[in-house]
């Protein structure tokens, strides 16, 4: 793995980033209104409900931690398609770029956009709303590692679609983690799941999590064993979507469809 | 007694691609010494961006082997590409990088020494220096392909690749490109391959040429005997001469 190859995806991406606010925008603003509206409506369930349930960790919470897990996920495919827009396979792979640095080079700049996002949101929420994930202390740290972890291999996996199905398959892609979410039992226990969606439940890591922050916010001890599944998982599933990214990547180099986004065709 | 001739920057061997029953490049050989530009000529659909595609790694052959430098680009490819440059009128560079940053970022993947001096000289070189803090997709379309011409001189390549590197410049900017290559060339550092429609161009710069068609290698020599040896007034016709033959005995099969 070559560093300056490597920063030179990064440098590329920060280039665009500090000419372009509309880009910036979307790593803070679009979080806080997530935060703003779902702490509103947490305030207002507080309110009215009489069960003695505190809804702003339950659900504030979610909201945070699945935005967290979606964003991962988007600015790492964002960042491909920076290059797909500007039809720039063909300029960066007649180098002597390697995909994994490539795919490397996404990832940090993936790492380093959602944690500023993430940042921002514990910011607000706990400022606007008092929810303190710092209370959880490091024991909030391995819950969002899986979901950090299940977010790049979804931001991965996207990736792949793209370089193989081609600009288009945009609209296939931003919708995967809305597709997920109701399996992942983000808002309610998986146990209210029927049993077919349990199962699926079962083999998606962001259901331990959000399994484990309920019971943690029920005051109980962190499900370690039922979390190391989760992360288990996802990293199973990371080398299975790098794999994926891989073989995708030899069968563009070997139908040509990395040089068809620029050249003329080749059939 | 002659003194060896030094190894071949490019040599190419067989090389073949297929895409399903269309074989667009078939059994083609050749080789690309230091100091030498070879001109890549044929109609359109005869195989030659399949080929340079094929050389710059982005397209992998179905046979045939590409050594550059000495270096088999299926082995070591990352290796093989780090002397290789290449500027194409369709692979413009990204529009939303300002003129400097694609330079930077490029220089950074070719790992360039000294890499601010190298840009600051090539600025200068390809006369971009007012342009630097200009978005690349703001240039005009010669601007673009001087930008890209820079890009491909950053690692000081042993091959560059041209695709039609002056298809979209002006005579008097296209004449100035052609004597700088040439001029690059002349070191005796680099080899170029060069494709271009234009004939007259092919003549002005290349030292040998071959004509491409069906994918398959028809001629091959010295553009400026070879009319001559052919029966052709010129360059251009002996191209429609050889396009047109290739299209018949296309037509017979």
């Amino acid at each position: 793995m070559n560093r300056s190859r490597v920063g030179a995806i990064v440098l590329r991406i920060l280039y665009l980033y500090r000419g372009s606010p509309q880009r910036v925008f979307p790593i803070f603003v679009f979080v806080a209104v997530d935060i703003v509206l779902w702490g509103f409506l947490t305030r207002y369930l507080n309110s009215v409900s009489r069960a003695d349930f505190n809804f702003v960790p339950a659900l504030l919470g979610a909201v945070l931690l699945w935005d967290f897990l979606t964003r991962v996920m988007q600015q790492l495919t964002m960042a491909l398609f920076e290059d797909v827009w500007t039809r720039n396979f063909l300029n960066f792979f007649a180098t002597p770029l390697r995909v994994s640095e490539y795919l490397a080079g996404l990832l940090i700049v993936a790492v380093t956009t959602s944690l500023l996002s993430l940042v921002a949101m514990l910011a607000l929420a706990q400022i606007a709303f008092g929810l303190s994930f710092f209370a959880y202390g490091v024991a909030l740290a391995p819950f969002l590692m899986v979901l950090f972890v299940t977010g790049i291999a979804l931001g991965v996996t996207a990736s792949a679609l793209v370089l193989r199905l081609g600009p288009a398959s945009e609209w296939l892609i931003w919708p995967i983690p809305m597709l997920i979410s109701p399996f992942a039992g983000v808002f309610y226990p998986i146990a209210v799941l029927p049993r077919w969606m349990q199962a699926v439940a079962m083999v998606l890591p962001p259901s331990y999590v959000f399994e484990g922050m309920r019971a943690v916010v029920a005051g109980n001890p962190p499900p370690w064993d039922r979390l190391a599944i989760g992360g288990g998982l996802a990293l199973v599933y990371l080398v299975l979507a790098c794999l994926f990214f891989f073989a995708v990547y030899r069968s563009v180099i070997r139908t040509g469809l990395i040089a068809r986004y620029s050249a003329e065709t080749v059939s | 007694m002659d003194s060896p001739s030094p190894p071949a920057v490019l040599r190419v061997e067989r090389l073949a691609k297929s895409f399903g029953d269309l074989q667009a490049v078939d059994g083609v050989s050749f080789h690309v010494a230091p100091g030498e530009i070879v001109g890549l000529v044929g109609p359109n659909g005869a195989g030659k961006t399949t080929t340079i595609n094929m050389i710059l790694g982005v397209l992998e052959p179905s046979a045939g082997r590409i050594e550059i430098e000495g270096v088999d680009l299926a082995v070591d490819r990352s290796r093989a590409l780090s002397s290789t440059n290449f500027a194409a009128v369709y692979a413009p560079l990204p529009g939303n990088l300002t003129v400097e940053q694609n330079l930077r970022v490029f220089g950074m993947l070719y790992a360039v020494d000294n890499l601010s001096a190298r840009v600051e000289r090539l600025l200068a070189v390809y006369d971009l220096l007012r342009y630097r803090r200009t978005k690349a997709g703001l240039l005009s379309s010669g601007e673009q392909t001087r930008l890209s011409l820079a890009k491909a001189m950053l690692n000081r390549p042993r091959l560059l690749l041209l695709d039609e590197p002056t298809a979209s410049i002006d005579p008097s900017n296209a004449r100035d490109i052609r004597a700088g290559i040439a001029k690059f060339v002349d070191s005796g550092h680099c080899g170029v391959l060069w494709t271009s429609h234009n004939m007259y161009e092919v003549q002005a710069v290349c030292d040998r040429v071959l004509f491409l068609s069906h994918g398959r290698i028809v001629l091959e020599g010295d553009p400026k005997t070879l009319p001559e040896e052919h029966g052709a007034a010129s360059l251009d016709d002996l191209f429609v001469n050889v396009a047109q033959e290739a299209l018949h005995a296309g037509g017979a099969t």
